[in-house]
């Protein structure tokens, strides 16, 4: 396939449970997609459906208005990488790589050419007769892609792609990944439960949960304009809370933070634009301090309030136990209608 | 090394049993026949093996096992898959009954058989006396170890491998080929190794369906033994029996180890309902072929149990197991065998659970090359001919005490066919009792002591449990060894049962299948009642 990948509709029912339930969404070629939902959401099962391992109970995927329902997975052309990367335990590393290419019949020679290409590609050069058993959490994370990119899918899934990872190795691991799909103008869709791994390697940013999109853009700006508390939850906001217009004010739980562009059923506040004041309206009690470097991030006890997330620069954080007042900043407020 | 001393510490009473119990008799036999008057004398070998209706004996017991065993994966094989892979209905209880032929003694399955493909054969066809009905037969006493074998490690297989092939370009038979057939091929192979291992040693069945003309080499040492008295010829068989089953033992202990390192790539089951036409008619085809070849011969057998003279149905038979009547040749009624049955299985059932499980405790703690000769050691019995184990005890028992009259004989004898199923039931799982759980209990604040209560003792109490179930249910359908020891005055019922079908007379043959049923559900019930614990503890964290 080449084309733009379409969903109309799609559901899958588990039982009583829905785990699709109507999803539209159209993949332009080319860039990545991210899907981002909480575990349970719906995003394997829906990557799952696009690769055809997952039939679908009503709705349709297609291809440049194909329906794929009775393509089967094998003539599909899309490639899927699996959480925790289900390599085949019986070969070495370069029959794993090889193995799409064996079952489209290509010459032993031209597999090998390809697997060593491949194994270089992915920062592996000359590991092709390992056994699977030998290799690190990110050693078999890049035998895993390199197996999916050698049958040249013009589709990449991608379930859960680091998440077995530890973190500073999540962190070279994405950036690479980012430089590969470049280079090979794939076009990929991820899924993910991770908000900093969703927007480190996004074009685009889906954020799921039941069984449904509930908004998708750019990550820029899914990030800066969340359509409801629950997308806000989602994509990691600690200060989230229901709000109501007053006077085209926004009056949240923490007081007025700001002039009401229209309706706003629900706030969230970036703890960055939340300012230590002497003078502020909002008085409150540290309970608690994480020290980030640069930054801290403290929690507010606020008066007759949810905890508030501030972040501050290292050398002017507050104690746990001190007295505080604080100011937020409108432009730190985003108001949302559900 | 104290953890060496212990389990050389435990190892003591099983170890000084089989000598006793084993290795003596079993030495006697084979030197009975390989010692003239003057000394040892091995022309006898030549003889036996230059006969060419012996020879002919050893090529038919050796091809009947392997087309035993192909036919045998060729029908559990898809079982296996349908029960790991797939849920529907009913799928838990099918799953504990099709163990049931497995456990059956062999005389009753070769009753059933007789019943379903004998001379009065429902369906008409009548295979006593020829091959077919010897490889059906034993393919319906093995399909157990196949779906049990190959199932386990199927259920606990990644299912995205498979998908993972499929997403690289690989069609359904592909992938499978590719991908879970290799995974499987250890499994596949240590099962059909011991398939083979049961058919070539095959007794009850061999002698019930075999007729005169086909005769495998246990049951052609029990004809030299006890009908023509020529013990060399007997033990040269025997010898030649225990060669070809060691043999045996070494490739499956090569296929065990090859099998523990795909162990690795387990999870829990996940198993789904059947999706499309393709795979509901798989289901359908294979739960049919399971009821065929596993439901026929037992409804048939029940069947015939009600079957009277006159061609209707009744209770004549079931009446007559209550009486020792002239024309069956027994010296007590039937019921009285039910009685001995259950009082030496009882007896053996304690004996060998007491001994395999102080072996089982010692392989559990020792490891590498040498816990895996012993385990090999511990499986020999297995192997060996249970009918040249039951001459050597009547040969060798009679210094210091002559035990040779005793009632205790026959427990004895079960106890060392049973001990091997023993060991094989209790090791994994004393083997799987983490030792960061003691630790973890240690930090805790408790004893070793009562480390020992709180975590192993549950453990081991299921165990134990599961292995006398099944130590049981193998004791009460004993044959081979308790056919040649047993006393004319204190038959057990499978020894009553080969009689009965051995006289002529449709009372006699009823009254068999009759007792056949009985002995049936006593082992089923052991065996589902044990399986009940089984799954249980499965679910539970997934022990056994």
């Amino acid at each position: 396939m080449s084309g733009r990948l379409e969903l109309a509709g799609a559901t899958v029912r588990f039982g009583t449970t829905v785990a699709l339930d109507g999803v539209d969404l159209v993949v332009a070629p080319g860039g990545v997609v991210v899907l981002l939902g909480p575990s349970g959401s719906g995003k394997s099962t829906l990557l799952r459906a696009v690769a055809g391992l997952q039939p679908l109970d009503a709705g349709q995927v297609s291809v440049d208005g194909v329906d794929l329902a009775r393509v089967p997975p094998h003539r599909r052309g899309i490639g899927l990488m699996f959480q925790d990367h289900a390599l085949f335990p019986h070969l070495d590393v370069a029959a794993n790589v090889g193995f799409g290419l064996r079952m489209r019949r290509q010459p032993a020679g031209e597999v090998t050419a390809t697997v060593a290409e491949l194994l270089t590609l992915v920062g592996l050069p000359g590991t092709g007769r390992r056994a699977i058993q030998t290799l690190s959490g990110g050693e078999q994370q890049r035998v895993a892609l390199a197996r999916s990119l050698a049958p040249e899918p013009a589709l990449l899934l991608l379930d859960e792609p680091l998440g077995a990872l530890d973190r500073p190795l999540r962190e070279r691991l994405v950036a690479e990944l980012r430089q590969i799909f470049d280079r090979l103008r794939l076009t990929v869709v991820a899924v993910t439960h991770d908000q900093a791994e969703a927007f480190a390697l996004a074009d685009r940013l889906v954020v799921i949960d039941g069984g449904r999109v509930l908004q998708q853009g750019t990550p820029a700006e899914v990030w800066g304009a969340p359509v409801s508390a629950q997308v806000a939850r989602l994509l990691g906001f600690a200060n989230v809370a229901s709000a109501s217009v007053d006077d085209r004010r926004i009056v949240s739980p923490w007081g007025d933070v700001g002039p009401a562009q229209g309706p706003v059923a629900a706030v969230v506040v970036r703890p960055d634009g939340v300012l230590l004041d002497p003078n502020g309206p909002i008085e409150g009690t540290v309970v608690a301090s994480t020290f980030a470097g640069a930054r801290v991030r403290l929690t507010v006890a606020a008066t007759g309030a949810p905890l508030l997330d501030v972040e501050v620069r290292g050398p002017i954080a507050p104690r746990v136990g001190a007295a505080v007042r604080l100011t937020i900043s409108p432009s730190a407020v985003t108001g949302m209608t559900s | 090394m104290i953890r060496r001393r212990w389990a050389a510490a435990l190892l003591g009473p099983p170890v000084a049993f089989l000598t006793v119990f084993f290795a003596w008799p079993v030495a006697n036999i084979v030197g009975e026949g390989l010692r003239g008057d003057s000394g040892w004398d091995l022309s006898g070998v030549g003889a036996v093996l230059g006969d060419p209706a012996l020879r002919q004996v050893a090529w038919f017991t050796l091809w009947q096992a392997a087309a035993s065993t192909v036919l045998t994966l060729l029908v559990a094989l898809p079982a296996a898959h349908v029960l790991a892979r797939l849920e529907f209905p009913g799928r838990r209880l099918l799953q504990a009954l099709i163990v049931v032929p497995f456990v059956l003694p062999t005389v009753v399955v070769g009753a059933a058989f007789v019943a379903l493909l004998g001379p009065s054969s429902p369906v008409g066809i009548d295979l006593q006396g020829r091959v077919g009905g010897i490889l059906l037969a034993h393919a319906f006493f093995n399909h157990a170890v196949v779906v049990r074998t190959v199932g386990g490690l199927w259920e606990g297989l990644d299912p995205r491998t498979e998908e993972a092939a499929r997403m690289l370009g690989a069609s359904r038979w592909q992938a499978f080929r590719t991908v879970t057939l290799p995974t499987l091929r250890p499994a596949i192979a240590s099962a059909a190794a011991i398939t083979f291992l049961f058919s070539f040693t095959s007794f009850g069945v061999v002698r019930i369906l075999g007729g005169s003309s086909r005769t495998t080499l246990e049951v052609e040492i029990y004809r030299q033994t006890a009908d023509l008295l020529d013990l060399p010829v007997a033990s040269v068989l025997a010898l030649l029996q225990l060669t070809a089953v060691g043999a045996m033992l070494v490739v499956q202990d090569r296929l065990e180890r090859r099998r523990g390192r795909t162990a690795a790539a387990l999870r829990p089951s996940a198993r789904r309902a059947p999706r499309g036409p393709g795979e509901r008619a798989w289901l359908v085809g294979n739960l049919v072929a399971l009821a065929v070849l596993l439901g026929t011969p037992l409804a048939t057998l029940l069947e015939r149990s009600f079957r009277t003279t006159d061609g209707g149905h009744g209770l004549a038979a079931w009446r007559a197991l209550g009486e020792a009547s002239r024309g069956s040749g027994l010296f007590v009624a039937p019921v009285d065998a039910v009685a001995n049955s259950l009082r030496f299985a009882v007896v053996a059932t304690v004996v060998a659970v007491t001994l395999g499980g102080l072996a089982a405790a010692a392989l559990a703690r020792a490891g590498g090359r040498a816990a895996r000769l012993l385990d090999a050691i511990l499986l020999l019995p297995l192997g060996t001919s249970a009918v040249t184990v039951g001459f050597g005890f009547l040969i060798a028992l009679d210094e210091p005490i002559d035990l040779r009259a005793s009632p205790v004989l026959v427990p004895l004898a079960q106890a060392v066919v049973a001990l091997p199923f023993v060991v094989r039931t209790m090791t994994p799982v004393l083997r799987s009792i983490d030792p960061r759980l003691h630790e973890a209990a240690a930090v805790l604040g408790a004893s070793p002591g009562r480390a020992w209560r709180a975590i192993d003792l549950p453990i081991v109490r299921r165990a134990v449990l599961v292995a006398a179930g099944f130590a049981f249910a193998i004791s009460l359908g004993e044959f081979g060894a308790t056919t040649v020891i047993a006393r004319a005055d204190a038959p057990t019922v499978p020894v009553t049962i080969a009689r009965l079908l051995g006289r002529p007379g449709p009372l006699n043959t009823g009254q068999a299948f009759a007792l056949s049923v009985v002995l049936m559900v006593l082992t089923a019930s052991a065996v589902l009642v044990v399986d009940r614990w089984r799954s249980r503890t499965v679910g539970r964290g997934g022990w056994v």
